[in-house]
């Protein structure tokens, strides 16, 4: 609380677009920002600290100070402060709480959603890795944990226990993490039960130009002849060639052919964390482009290399599974560390060869094993504290995007809906849970994140329903077996749910997927009162009375319940002003109003109300029917666990 | 000459049929007058390719050994490859393609020989006719007429014998409006707005000139629309450069001391021979299956497609917001007055009016503006993407209004009664029909061809109940609202169910709108 000197300015305009502000009164508390406006609604938004990724101030001005908020989910939020002090202060205090110098200072820490003890442990066990390697159906004549990696004693980056050939010795595995950059040796990562076929990871090996080391020869040789049908593996080395090359100068690189029998060496080509920094950079700048023309929105596209990185990641993916589930080949995937660009191939890979990872508790157990335990650098990569912003990398939110690309390709063939791969997204960086704090398992454990903070997941299976794709079936094709995306490079897409902010806040859009999740739930409501009505006409029938009261009434305002009200559909845009694109409505979300239940129950007033006849803008309403939509969704939980 | 000269070799056998993501046929290859019959009778079942020789864009031969391979490219953009032995009959079969596909006289094409038992040529041709239209439209009553001033054709060939005027403004003066519009096109409603009775006019340029001539009648006319009201807009579909530069030819725009109550906006849009050049190019970079993304996006951008449909659907933004927001008529042009004017005219509509999103209202609406209203369909749609012959007047106006259709579509998929089955159809048969209504250039055309008489209805037909249902959106939920699209870059995309229609790409997505469907008819039977 010492770095919030001005705790309430009030009078303060947010800017939602040229057209459109509203005046309302910006709280500072030690983990929100908090906005409410003076309407009689009092609407609220609420900015977690911690997801704010800058703050800048533009020169003060005859209305005020300008201050611009962006935030690490690609939110930005324009407020007009009418005192410089007054924005000064909140420019300052904002930047000091947005980076935390400790962990103790991460909001988790102080996240309080009310769950006693006992509930809290039970929540950090909702996800078993145990559980998901026996899942896998290893063979346990093949493979078997090994306790090598007790106390982080091999390495102190990967997780205490892990799966290697039955064949390789204590010694064979102590040589090999010898050989291997933070002594991250080749392990088990996922088990192809139908080919016998797995994908282990590592970090680089350290060959340098000639050294060798026969454990670590000896380890892949049994990692090879644990899938006894093959004659040779892959070594999928997923940089490009010129930099794993460049890597030998430093004593690392990747493994000689020459050296290793029978392996057949790949590179793939997926740029290093600091080209993706300015990449997703890039990106970001064309999702905030004001007014862009068409050319000018591609041509940003291209620059930005963004699709490009993807479609690398995606084909990583794709040669592995085509290795495991086509040729029946295992494959050892590593780059240099091997907590970024591996965790990404195989993980994508997995998500591919197995229809569980496209469930949501299934890609939630993968993010927990490839990821979470593997030790890829959370706190790193998504500057939970203010360090090196060197280190900073959007890997994980690259990852999520192959997901949203496969989820274009395929449809019916994931259980997860675009929402949830967002909110993922979110709290990567929010550091509400504790789940993706600290850089590895050992970090997390001297942490005492398990008492010390609460897990996302439970959370996030609660309210599945919100994030569950109606198309998805479990009988489906697209569910089953392998999938086989296409990497042609017109399948990749702008995602623009995630990166559009510019356009997110004033689109006014329908959504098939909410509308058809609305149906299947009216299904299921009518099912039930069907069958209630069936009990009522049976009852009725013995005392000789009809029960089929208005029933074809109830139903009709059921199935209408999707249709969008007023403020949703007419929102002009301004056409007037050549391509400029901010427009004078507030954020839309469609999905927000269809979630809850028709606001005055009674969906009839939609076909009957005069005023929608002409279909004209009436804003007024816009501020008051467009609710709390701009309201972080993070904090309703917020505000529940304070209340 | 008989269309059967044309054929020299009308039967081949063994010929191998390769096309996309099947495996390839063996089979016997027709050529007859308008079709190309492939048919392989393997098993006792038998497949067969029916293909209109029309809609083939371009052929390519190639000779292997004593074999040749013909390639054939549709104008539906799928890609056909068939192996004939001998080269003989490789080449006839291909010279016949060539003639046979090129047909000029309209009579000869197949909407004059396809005679289906389910089909009658008898009772009224077309959905609706302009006196029709204006009996059903109580809103037009007072203040607009029916005039048959063009009956003849004379006053306009490219305009309907029947079209809708003020009330107050005479046949006189509709010739005298007539003689100062390009090829005749007065300015006459397209639209009256559903509540507040404001309207979407569209004609041809003025012909200004150099000298700013003036015509008193088209200004009474003008004037006639807004009706004492304060303003109207007249969107002119050039940039202003453009529309001084078009009075060195004899065109121009309507001044402001003439039109004093017009406020006059200039929107650039591209026309003919560029839009046709754009659909060429994407189609060119949508089938090289090896270019890297940065390559794929760089020729997405070059080809400007995209860019068109984001200028169209602005312009009819802003139309909309004129005449829905701001309450004031419209007035639309551009030059001819018969390709981007339409296509601005009827997308305000499906944005604007709920009637002309239902699958009939749709049609009507296509039939009255641009069947009726005359764009040249023949000229326009003689070659698609893959001919490589010179271009003449070619432009893919039609497939550029189901393109921002689509976009709609996508941005409200509860809005519109037809799904995108619809557009795709319409994209097919524009270019080659078995249906006469697409034939010729305009109503005085397709009266001296005998078309009414001869050929049968493509919207009739696909109004059909059972045939009308496969063009159904599952979740059209009607709305009495505008329906205002978003024309951020972000926001519109390339249509693949067009543009990568024959890909595996569209097939996922045809199992996803199976899914669609029977979630919806699931709930529908529990209803």
């Amino acid at each position: 609380m010492e770095h919030i000197r001005t705790p309430k300015v009030e009078n303060v305009r947010m800017i939602v677009s040229p057209r459109k502000s509203t005046v309302g009164t910006l709280y500072l508390s030690s983990t929100h920002t908090i906005f409410v406006e003076n309407s009689e609604a009092l609407k609220e938004t609420w900015v977690l600290h911690s997801l704010v990724y800058n703050v800048e101030r533009l020169p003060t001005n005859s209305s005020g100070s300008p201050l611009i908020i962006r935030c690490k989910n690609f939110h930005v939020y324009r407020l007009l402060i009418p005192q410089e002090k007054d924005c000064l202060d909140v420019l300052a205090c904002l930047t000091r709480l947005s980076r935390p110098e400790h962990y103790g200072e991460l909001f988790c820490f102080s996240f309080n959603p009310n769950l006693d003890k006992e509930l809290r442990e039970k929540a950090w066990g909702f996800i078993d890795l145990k559980a998901e390697f026996s899942r896998m159906g290893i063979p346990r004549n093949l493979w078997q944990v090994t306790a090598a990696n007790h106390e982080y004693r091999l390495s102190d980056t990967y997780p205490s226990e892990l799966f290697v050939p039955k064949s390789a010795s204590p010694a064979v595995i102590v040589g090999s993490a010898k050989f291997r950059s933070r002594g991250r040796l080749p392990v088990l990562c996922y088990f192809h039960r139908d080919t016998s076929a797995s994908i282990c990871r590592s970090s680089q090996p350290l060959s340098g130009f000639s050294a060798r080391s026969s454990e670590d020869e000896q380890m892949l040789q049994a990692i090879m002849k644990s899938n006894p049908l093959s004659e040779f593996m892959y070594v999928v080395d997923t940089r490009p060639k010129l930099n794993a090359m460049a890597n030998r100068a430093a004593g690392k690189g990747y493994e000689n052919e020459d050296n290793y029998t029978n392996i057949k060496l790949q590179f793939i080509g997926i740029e290093n964390i600091h080209v993706m920094r300015n990449s997703q950079q890039k990106l970001i700048d064309v999702g905030e482009l004001a007014a862009p023309s068409m050319s000018d929105f591609l041509w940003g596209l291209e620059n930005s290399g963004w699709l490009k990185h993807i479609k690398a990641v995606l084909d990583a993916g794709v040669f592995i599974a085509k290795a495991v589930a086509e040729e029946g080949v295992s494959v050892l995937v590593h780059c240099s560390d091997g907590w970024d660009r591996t965790a990404q191939a195989c993980s994508v890979a997995s998500v591919l060869l197995d229809p569980y990872y496209r469930t949501i508790k299934g890609l939630m157990v993968l993010i927990e094993k490839d990821w979470v335990s593997f030790g890829h650098k959370f706190s790193h990569r998504y500057a939970h504290l203010d360090g090196d912003p060197k280190e900073v990398s959007p890997v994980m939110d690259q990852f999520l995007e192959c997901m949203w690309q496969l989820m274009q390709q395929f449809p019916c063939a994931f259980e997860f809906n675009e929402r949830f791969l967002i909110q993922l997204h979110t709290h990567i960086y929010s550091c509400q849970y504790g789940n993706f704090i600290g850089n590895c398992q050992k970090e997390r454990r001297d942490l005492r994140l398990q008492e010390r903070t609460h897990s996302l997941w439970p959370h996030l299976w609660e309210n599945r329903a919100e994030y569950t794709n109606p198309l998805y079936r479990t009988d489906h094709s697209q569910t089953q077996g392998v999938l086989k995306p296409l990497t042609t490079a017109y399948c990749f897409k702008f995602w623009k749910g995630m990166y559009g902010c510019a356009e997110k806040s004033v689109a006014s859009y329908q959504s098939s997927a909410d509308c058809l999740n609305a149906v299947r739930e009216e299904s299921q409501q009518l099912e039930e009162e069907l069958s209630a009505h069936q009990e009522r006409l049976a009852q009725l029938e013995e005392r000789k009375t009809s029960g089929e009261r208005k029933k074809t009434n109830k139903l009709s305002e059921h199935v209408r319940r999707p249709i969008p009200t007023e403020s949703e559909l007419s929102s002009p845009q301004d056409y007037f002003t050549t391509p400029r694109s901010e427009k004078n409505t507030p954020s839309f979300t469609l999905q927000l109003q269809l979630a809850t239940p028709h606001k005055n129950g009674d969906p009839d007033d939609l076909s009957t109300g005069s005023d929608f006849e002409s279909g004209v803008a009436d804003l007024s309403s816009y501020s008051s029917s467009g609710g709390d939509d701009t309201k972080d969704p993070d904090s309703d939980e917020v505000v529940k666990a304070n209340a | 000459m008989e269309l059967s000269e044309h054929i020299k070799t009308a039967n081949v056998e063994d010929v191998t049929l390769r096309r996309p993501f099947h495996p390839a046929l063996r089979g016997t290859l027709c050529v007859t007058s308008h079709h190309l019959l492939f048919s392989n009778r393997k098993d006792e079942a038998s497949w067969q390719l029916l293909i209109l020789l029309k809609n083939i864009d371009a052929i390519e031969k190639r000779a292997v050994g004593s074999s040749g391979t013909i390639t054939i490219k549709c104008k539906d953009l799928l890609v056909l490859q068939l192996e004939i032995p001998g080269m003989e009959e490789c080449l006839n079969i291909a010279s016949s393609i060539e003639a046979l596909s090129s047909l000029e006289s309209v009579t000869e094409m197949y909407p004059f020989f396809y005679r289906p038992s389910h089909l009658t040529l008898l009772g009224p041709w077309g959905l609706s006719t302009t006196e029709q239209y204006y009996k059903q439209t109580e809103r037009l009553w007072d203040r607009w007429r029916v005039s048959k001033v063009n009956s003849d054709y004379s006053v306009c060939p490219s305009y309907p014998s029947a079209v809708i005027v003020p009330r107050e403004v005479d046949d006189d003066k509709l010739i005298r409006s007539a003689r100062f519009r390009q090829g005749g096109r007065f300015p006459v409603l397209s639209y009256c707005h559903h509540s507040n009775g404001m309207v979407i006019m569209r004609s041809s340029q003025p012909l200004t000139g150099a000298n700013k001539k003036r015509c008193k009648e088209d200004e009474l006319l003008l004037q006639a629309v807004i009706d004492g009201s304060e303003l109207g807009y007249i969107i002119d579909l050039r940039s202003a450069q453009q529309a001084q530069q078009a009075r060195m030819t004899g065109g121009g725009f309507e001044s402001k001391s003439c039109y004093r109550h017009w406020k006059r906006i200039h929107r650039h849009h591209e026309r003919g021979k560029v839009v046709q050049e754009s659909l060429i190019k994407l189609v060119e970079a949508c089938s090289d299956l090896s270019h890297s993304v940065d390559r794929w996006l760089s020729k997405l951008e070059n080809s400007k497609w995209l860019s068109h449909v984001h200028s169209a659907l602005s312009t009819a933004g802003l139309v909309v917001e004129c005449v829905e927001r701001d309450g004031h008529s419209v007035l639309v042009h551009g030059s001819e007055g018969t390709d981007n004017t339409l296509l601005v005219s009827s997308l305000a509509q499906i944005i604007l009016d709920p009637a002309s999103r239902t699958v009939t209202g749709f049609l009507c609406l296509l039939e009255r503006e641009w069947i009726q209203a005359g764009h040249p369909f023949q000229q326009r749609c003689a070659h698609s993407a893959y001919s490589h012959a010179r271009l003449k007047q070619e432009c893919p106006s039609f497939l550029l209004l189901l393109d921002c259709v689509w976009q709609v579509w996508r941005q409200f998929p509860l809005a519109l009664e037809f799904s995108e089955a619809l557009l795709l159809r319409l994209a097919q048969e524009v270019y080659a029909s078995n249906y006469g209504t697409f034939l010729c250039n305009n109503e005085q055309e397709r009266c001296a061809a005998g078309v009414k008489e001869n050929t049968h209805c493509l919207f009739q037909s696909m109004l059909k109940p059972d045939i009308e249902e496969q063009y159904l959106n599952p979740l059209y939920e009607p709305t009495d609202l505008a329906i205002w699209p978003s024309v951020h870059p972000q926001s519109l995309q390339l249509w693949t169910g067009m543009f990568l229609r024959w890909t595996e790409y569209a097939q996922n997505m045809e199992e996803a709108r199976e899914e669609v469907w029977s979630i919806v008819k699931e709930h529908r039977e529990r209803v």
